[in-house]
């Protein structure tokens, strides 16, 4: 059978020194320029993801800096509508595109799972990097047009016909959609990846019912994902088609539906929403067991309700369209299952409370941050029962009642738990522990700064001011709650000075982390901080759903695989058996080069349908290096081998 | 306790900057019927919503105050069962408390719907409403062509009578909401729709466009003019009749200048021969008390600078600059000036 006899915990194995060597030998990265360009690891991956997007966070703040300077005062002259529309955006997009998914879902998720899992890389590491690049290439089209002046100015949501040939001539509204090709298709590739790592690389012993609630999460986004994205792709495929060729699908004059695109967007819309809320609810159901020092209290329930939102998700979309005027019964339906969704977060909001009322809870820095997201998230969910009735919508729909709303439920949702979770890795990831007290500090200034500016959007909602306005009358009285709103954004801006600050000096300078620094049941805390190239000395076995608080300490690990070439275990979906051993692609350039053609072909279709078949050829060579057989056969072998 | 108490900070903060200001543009402070019913499920669902709220605040408070230790190292694991099954029950009991909850809100939420949306008046009054890039277009459709009214940004409606308004767009998708009187409905291209309001309190309620429609977004607002009946019809008399001729010279020669320059290209004034529907009808221009969408006053010196340079007020308007000389100008003012 798979599992053998050696009994020592890997991370104490000091006899095995030598073979921790020859497993760094093979499984290194090569180092130099291109070294960096052909990497495959999902550590280094992951933290690129996160550290990109983060960038972009960073830019679309400024962005939103930006608009509460515009709208400080009625009547402001800092800048004209032109400006303004492509900001509000850029600053959309940004967020929702460049900034929540690829760092909840694909940065946390690309890090996190291979490490949980007791896997020694992510499932396809090739394609899992060729998503990074054309999620970069997506982000430089974006804001490579902002900066030409060529940014979009649709809104992030594009609605036809506004953005239709008609309404939007030049190429604004051609890289908005250009971009949502760029960044689904990454989400996509990583969803695979994320999926197969989860279903397929789980240490033995790992059963569906032992996974740990993350990977459950990280389970139901990626199949929410590969659902949901097709849906916002073929939006945005025949708004460019519209647009590019002549065709007529949203063109009501010729016969065309604008209420299509609606449907096709927010079909992809909702569910991108808990695609963005699960990952931050999966890091706080972590944080809670691991800081209350228990077992998490309703597993089952939890995994039930992730897979409910999962499924539910799909069914809300129209609420989003109440005020197009559907028939009343449709709305009932949509009104019903948008309360319903409710439900699924509200068992996790009492598995949580259950979880720490009889726990010992350690207020560490990131369960502050995990209670700064039961505050923040617990008010947009709130008003998130408002929207869902349709007379209620019908007033404050594309209202700022509607802008807090999903600022409440956004930055609770994901930026919260996001701090969190950063936080809490940043240990694994860097070796060292962000300073506490800089940390209080950070959480404190965004808490302050963000509630003012947001609470405040309320209402201003209810007084009747409608979103992506460049300026008001003063006759409207809308200027004292606009500068209230506005005078938040200096204590976030400063909270987050002192997070950079916090992040560079801890990386350098920070406390010392050792494996395992918060008593995480977690597999990824078996390891070095931060871990080897290989993650693994031994592929882990594990006999219950918090390894390390569980398992004995004569655990048995797995033997067998080489360490001459990149050996992983591929295990049984359900009850992980292993079944396979599978070799691991390696370093290759060539993902990142397949990226630079689809790239050039995706920018080179905005000018010109020739680009497709002209990039064709080149993305068809780089494909063929990409998949061009190694030296050794990489046949699969049984585990019987082990 | 920390928590909770910075919380109320920004909304102590709030409630000193809102004196309320009686402008007509409050979901909550309506002057019809169907904005006040939703008023109440505005306050019924909010106080739910704020018991819920407190509840599970005072949840997550006791809970980490009960269970709070400020040891530093991770401490180790805990088991209790005989917790965990008094919290079982617990948490099954708050689970079937918001069940319960929702279904209620549900109700109301649909009841109210019901009674927002449901038209039963025989006699209504129709009003054609049309959304153009930035400014609405009004029409009160008639059997008879010359019984037909066709105005902009203002719409005169007599009190205490179903309004049955019929949505269209000429471009892009505009969404039509005056917070005082009722929820929002969008204008779709291609698409025609019906939704009525109806007020009960005579004045002014100011509304505006709510969807995302491109350059001046932010300057496409409308009024509702609630007036008794019999001014209403008085306005509806007035508003028939062809344009009044210019009584004096120079309200003829402003008239000729409109003939003979851009503005007949877009503009129509009934009794002339501008017959254009591209921009807002001019018939009885006079008689508004705003111009452009609500943006300025109606008065002589913001119609001249709104003609001689529409885009330096609103950018990216469909109108364009008329470089005219003072003279011209200035009889054109008047001219307009006289339309009531």
């Amino acid at each position: 059978m798979a599992v053998a006899e050696p009994i020592i915990p890997n991370d104490q194995d000091t006899g095995q020194s030598e073979l921790a060597h020859r497993l760094a030998r093979t499984w290194r990265q090569s180092g130099g320029f291109w070294g960096w360009f052909s990497n495959t690891h999902h550590t280094d991956i992951g933290i690129r993801f996160m550290v990109t997007a983060f960038i972009f966070f960073l830019l679309a703040g400024i962005l939103a800096a930006m608009m509460r300077l515009q709208l400080i005062r009625p009547e402001n002259s800092l800048m004209g509508p032109d400006l303004y529309n492509q900001i509000f955006t850029m600053h959309g997009s940004t967020m929702i595109f460049l900034f929540a998914v690829p760092m909840m879902f694909q940065g946390f998720g690309v890090y996190v799972v291979p490490l949980m899992c007791g896997a020694r890389n992510i499932a396809f590491p090739r394609l899992n990097a060729f998503s990074y690049y054309l999620y970069v290439g997506g982000a430089l089209v974006l804001w490579g047009g902002l900066l030409t002046n060529t940014g979009p100015d649709v809104g992030w949501f594009a609605y036809v016909p506004l953005s239709g040939p008609a309404y939007s001539p030049g190429h604004r509204a051609d890289i908005w959609s250009q971009m949502i090709t760029f960044t689904e298709v990454s989400a996509l590739g990583v969803a695979i990846c994320l999926a197969t790592t989860i279903l397929r690389h789980r240490a033995p012993g790992m059963t569906l019912n032992r996974m740990p609630i993350l990977l459950w999460e990280k389970l139901v986004i990626s199949m929410m994902v590969i659902f949901a994205m097709p849906a916002v792709m073929i939006a945005s495929g025949l708004l460019l088609l519209d647009r590019l060729v002549g065709t007529h699908f949203f063109n009501p004059a010729e016969g065309g539906d604008v209420l299509l695109y609606q449907h096709l967007f927010w079909f992809f819309g909702h569910p991108e929403v808990y695609i963005i809320f699960l990952p931050g609810a999966a890091i706080i159901s972590t944080l809670v067991e691991c800081f209350s020092r228990r077992r998490i209290f309703g597993y089952t329930p939890i995994v039930v309700s992730v897979v409910a939102t999962g499924f539910v998700g799909f069914s809300v979309w129209v609420h989003h369209m109440f005020a197009t005027g559907l028939p009343q019964l449709s709305e009932s339906f949509f009104t019903a299952a948008s309360l319903m969704i409710v439900i699924p977060t509200g068992v996790q909001f009492f598995c949580w409370v259950a979880t720490i009322w009889n726990g010992r809870l350690q207020l560490r820095l990131p369960m502050l941050w995990a209670f700064g997201f039961f505050f923040v998230f617990l008010i947009g969910g709130l008003s998130g029962v408002m929207l869902a009735s349709v007379p209620l919508d019908l007033q404050v729909h594309d209202t700022y009642f509607v802008v807090a709303h999903f600022h409440y439920v956004l930055i609770g949702g994901a930026l919260f738990p996001m701090f969190a979770g950063i936080y809490f890795w940043f240990p694994k990831m860097t070796g060292r522990i962000a300073d506490e007290t800089l940390g209080k500090w950070h959480f404190w200034l965004f808490f302050i700064g963000f509630n003012i500016t947001f609470f405040t959007l309320h209402f201003l909602g209810l007084r009747g001011m409608p979103r992506r306005v460049y300026t008001y009358s003063p006759d409207m009285h809308w200027h004292r709650l606009n500068l209230l709103a506005s005078s938040g954004v200096i204590f976030m801006t400063a909270g987050l000075l002192v997070f950079l600050a916090n992040m560079l000096r801890s990386r350098k300078s920070g406390e010392i982390a050792g494996n395992n620094p918060w008593g995480d049941a977690g597999l990824e805390w078996s390891v070095s901080s931060p871990p080897p190239a290989y993650n693994f000395l031994h592929i882990p076995t594990v006999s219950g759903r918090d390894p390390l608080w569980e398992d004995p300490p004569d655990q048995p690990i797995v033997v067998g695989l080489r360490d001459d070439i990149r050996e992983t275990l591929v295990t049984h979906s359900l009850d992980a058996d292993p079944q396979y051993k599978e070799e691991d692609p390696g370093p290759s350039i060539w993902p990142f080069l397949a990226a630079l053609t689809v790239s050039a072909t995706f920018v080179g279709s905005i000018f010109t349908p020739w680009a497709v078949p002209i990039g064709a050829p080149p993305v068809i060579v780089t494909l063929l290096g990409w998949l061009w057989p190694r030296g050794h056969s990489p046949a699969p072998r049984l585990a019987g081998e082990l | 306790m920390k928590l909770l108490e910075l919380s109320f900070i920004p909304a102590r903060l709030v409630i000193q900057a809102m004196p309320l200001n009686p402008g007509s543009h409050l979901v909550l402070h309506a002057g019809a019927p169907q904005g006040r019913n939703i008023e109440w499920l505005y306050w019924s669902i909010f106080w739910v919503l704020v018991a819920v709220f407190v509840l599970m605040i005072a949840a997550f408070t006791r809970a980490g105050a009960r269970s709070h230790v400020s040891a530093w190292k991770p401490l180790p694991i805990i088991e209790n069962d005989e917790a965990d099954r008094r919290a079982a029950w617990a948490v099954w009991s708050a689970v079937g408390v918001t069940v319960i909850t929702l279904f209620v809100i549900l109700v109301i939420s649909v009841v109210t719907g019901k009674r927002v949306e449901g038209l039963t008046s025989k006699n209504p009054v129709t009003v054609q409403i049309t959304g153009h890039q930035w400014w609405w277009e009004v029409t009160y459709p008639n059997s008879q062509a010359d019984q037909t009214i066709t105005t902009a940004n203002e719409i005169h409606i007599p009190i205490n009578t179903r309004v049955v308004v019929l949505t269209n767009s000429a471009d892009v998708i505009h969404s039509f909401w005056a917070p005082s009187i009722t929820g929002k409905r969008d204008l779709l291209p291609g698409y025609s729709s019906a939704f009525w309001f109806e007020v009960d309190k005579a004045g002014i309620y100011h509304g505006q466009c709510a969807e995302f429609c491109g350059l001046q977004h932010a300057h496409m607002g409308f009024s509702v003019i609630a007036e008794p009946v019999d001014k209403f019809d008085a306005w509806k008399r007035q508003q028939l009749k062809p344009a009044s001729d210019p009584s004096d010279a120079e309200a003829s020669r402003g008239r000729d200048v409109f003939l003979t320059h851009a503005c007949l290209m877009c503009h129509t004034i009934r009794g002339t021969d501008a017959g254009s529907r591209f921009g807002p009808d001019l018939t009885h221009v006079a008689s508004r008390n705003m111009i452009a969408a609500e943006t300025l006053p109606n008065t002589a010196g913001a119609l001249g600078g709104w003609i001689v340079d529409p885009q330096r007020i609103k950018p990216g308007t469909k109108m364009t600059p008329n470089a005219l000389a003072p003279d011209d100008l200035q009889a054109l003012i008047v001219y307009l000036r006289s339309l009531e």
